[in-house]
């Protein structure tokens, strides 16, 4: 059964009051990855196809081309893990 | 004479590519990279001398030993200490404050005494501080920083009293990169006859350290910042201070004689001599071979040649970040007293996306609070990006980063 794990190399979280989740990508999946959440979440900005500006669910998020993104406000761990059920799997 | 792009040719890493775009390595604050040489040494050691050091007669412990031992001799050169016995090698800075916390702090301080630390220290000189102070019942005041980032001295001269029995400061800012006077601040404390510790993580590999001139009681610095590999640091010591501090941790090694006494149903226990007595278990022979090939590498490149190389380039990125609008730099804008590591954000982005920008370009910097989050209170900041030089950085590197921030201000 597939798993977020299968996606997600790491994830980091910054420390202070600007809280938000770093999520790294597997390489091999990055491509997939970019194109799903391309997919099921609203595209609100997008600048020449390296970073995208996107909701899902109320949760803002940047996605990078790289294979990388932000996700912000969201309350800990457990909510990221869902958002990215949500959007990968 | 100083040639950043002969230097370059010794860095393997600098030739690989990072999505796509040749490597630009702008975070030597948080760890430097590797030269060839330092690399070699590792692999000859493992390949030709490893064996456990100061432990058995046989042939390969013995050039373990002598090269262990030469490490030491190697390290209290570069920083001017009178010798070997003044060099701990420890982990890192963190563990080298942390050793003298622990070795002396506990058995020293107590309620009513004062640590005098300031708002510009990474967490590694106020947390175990901050730990031991609930222990011990210690009061730790805090000096403050100028808004350019620059200590305020009157602040740190107000706060230093008879009841100061340490002074703990960073030599160099690992945000703002300020270079603070710490001969001023060792009289000011020895003035008190309080110890004055130095965490000198960014000034250790970037500028000449004479620990005799400074005058400073302690010295913590970390290996893999000048070129050595990580898990390997350095805590020096005034000996006669050392001499007297009892152990941070016990083990082998740290010993001269373990005796049980049946009368007693205890041991007595004899330090090994310095500085062995604070060298617990198996030390990190090879990181100490790695470190003393990375501080032969600095010593022939000429750490007053290495300062001026990094302060010229520090002042040629702050003019040309100067042409990016919505670029904003913090700490003193006179490169001169500070080095190179340069605080900044661009409007209307968090740090953390302009390093993940940045990446996409193959330029790597850091993003965040970089373990210093009180300075950035004093900034008034939620997070900074840093960049940070090196040896092997160069104008040409600046100028491909400044197009990016060009670029990236449009997002």
């Amino acid at each position: 059964m597939v798993s977020i794990e299968d996606y997600v190399a790491r994830v980091e979280e910054t420390c202070g009051e600007e809280k938000a989740f770093i999520v790294i990508f597997k390489y091999d999946k990055r491509e997939h990855v970019v194109s799903r959440v391309l997919e099921r979440a609203k595209l609100e900005k997008s600048i020449s196809n390296i970073i995208f500006e996107l909701t899902f669910k109320g949760v803002s998020l940047r996605l990078y081309g790289t294979g990388k993104a932000i996700f912000r406000n969201l309350k800990d761990k457990g909510e990221l893990n869902s958002i990215l059920s949500e959007l990968l799997l | 004479m100083f040639d950043p792009y002969r230097i370059r040719e010794d860095f393997p890493i600098l030739k690989r590519k990072v999505n796509g775009q040749p490597l630009i390595y702008f975070d030597n604050a948080a760890t430097s990279q590797k030269p060839k040489q330092v690399i070699e040494a590792i692999k000859n050691f493992y390949e030709n001398h490893n064996a456990n050091v100061h432990r058995a007669v046989h042939t390969l412990s013995q050039e373990a030993s002598e090269l262990y031992e030469e490490a030491h001799e190697e390290v209290a050169n570069f920083i001017s200490a009178k010798g070997m016995e003044e060099i701990v090698f420890v982990r890192g800075t963190t563990e080298a404050i942390n050793l003298v916390a622990y070795a002396w702090g506990l058995r020293s301080l107590k309620k009513g005494d004062e640590v005098l630390v300031t708002l510009m220290e990474h967490h590694s000189n106020i947390v175990p501080w901050e730990i031991l102070s609930k222990i011990n019942g210690f009061t730790i005041r805090y000096a403050e920083v100028n808004s350019d980032g620059t200590l305020n001295y009157e602040s740190l001269e107000s706060l230093i009293s008879n009841k100061t029995k340490i002074v703990c400061i960073s030599h160099v800012s690992n945000v703002s990169g300020v270079i603070n006077d710490i001969k001023r601040v060792a009289k000011l404390a020895h003035e008190r006859h309080a110890l004055m510790l130095v965490d000198g993580a960014q000034s250790v590999p970037h500028l000449p350290i004479d620990v005799k001139d400074l005058d400073v009681d302690f010295l913590a610095f970390s290996g893999h910042k000048m070129l050595g590999p990580t898990g390997i640091g350095v805590l020096y010591g005034k000996r006669d201070i050392l001499e007297e501090i009892a152990p941070f941790q016990g083990g082998g090694e740290m010993i001269r004689d373990v005796s049980y006494n049946k009368g007693a149903g205890s041991c007595s226990i004899t330090w090994n001599e310095l500085p062995w007595k604070f060298e617990a278990g198996t030390p990190n022979v090879c990181g100490g071979v790695g470190l003393m090939e990375a501080v032969k590498y600095l010593r022939k490149l000429g750490m007053e040649d290495v300062k001026a190389h990094e302060c010229e380039l520090t002042e040629y990125a702050m003019r040309r970040m100067q042409e990016c609008e919505k670029v904003r730099v913090y700490g003193p804008k006179d490169a001169s007293i500070k080095c190179g590591i340069i605080p900044f954000n661009v409007d209307g982005l968090s740090s953390h996306d302009v390093a993940l920008l940045l990446d996409s370009y193959g330029i790597m910097i850091r993003s965040g609070f970089h373990c210093a989050q009180p300075l950035h209170q004093v900034f008034k900041l939620q997070s900074s990006a840093r960049v940070s030089f090196y040896i092997y950085n160069t104008r040409e590197e600046v100028d491909r980063f400044i197009d990016v921030l060009k670029e990236i201000e449009q997002v």
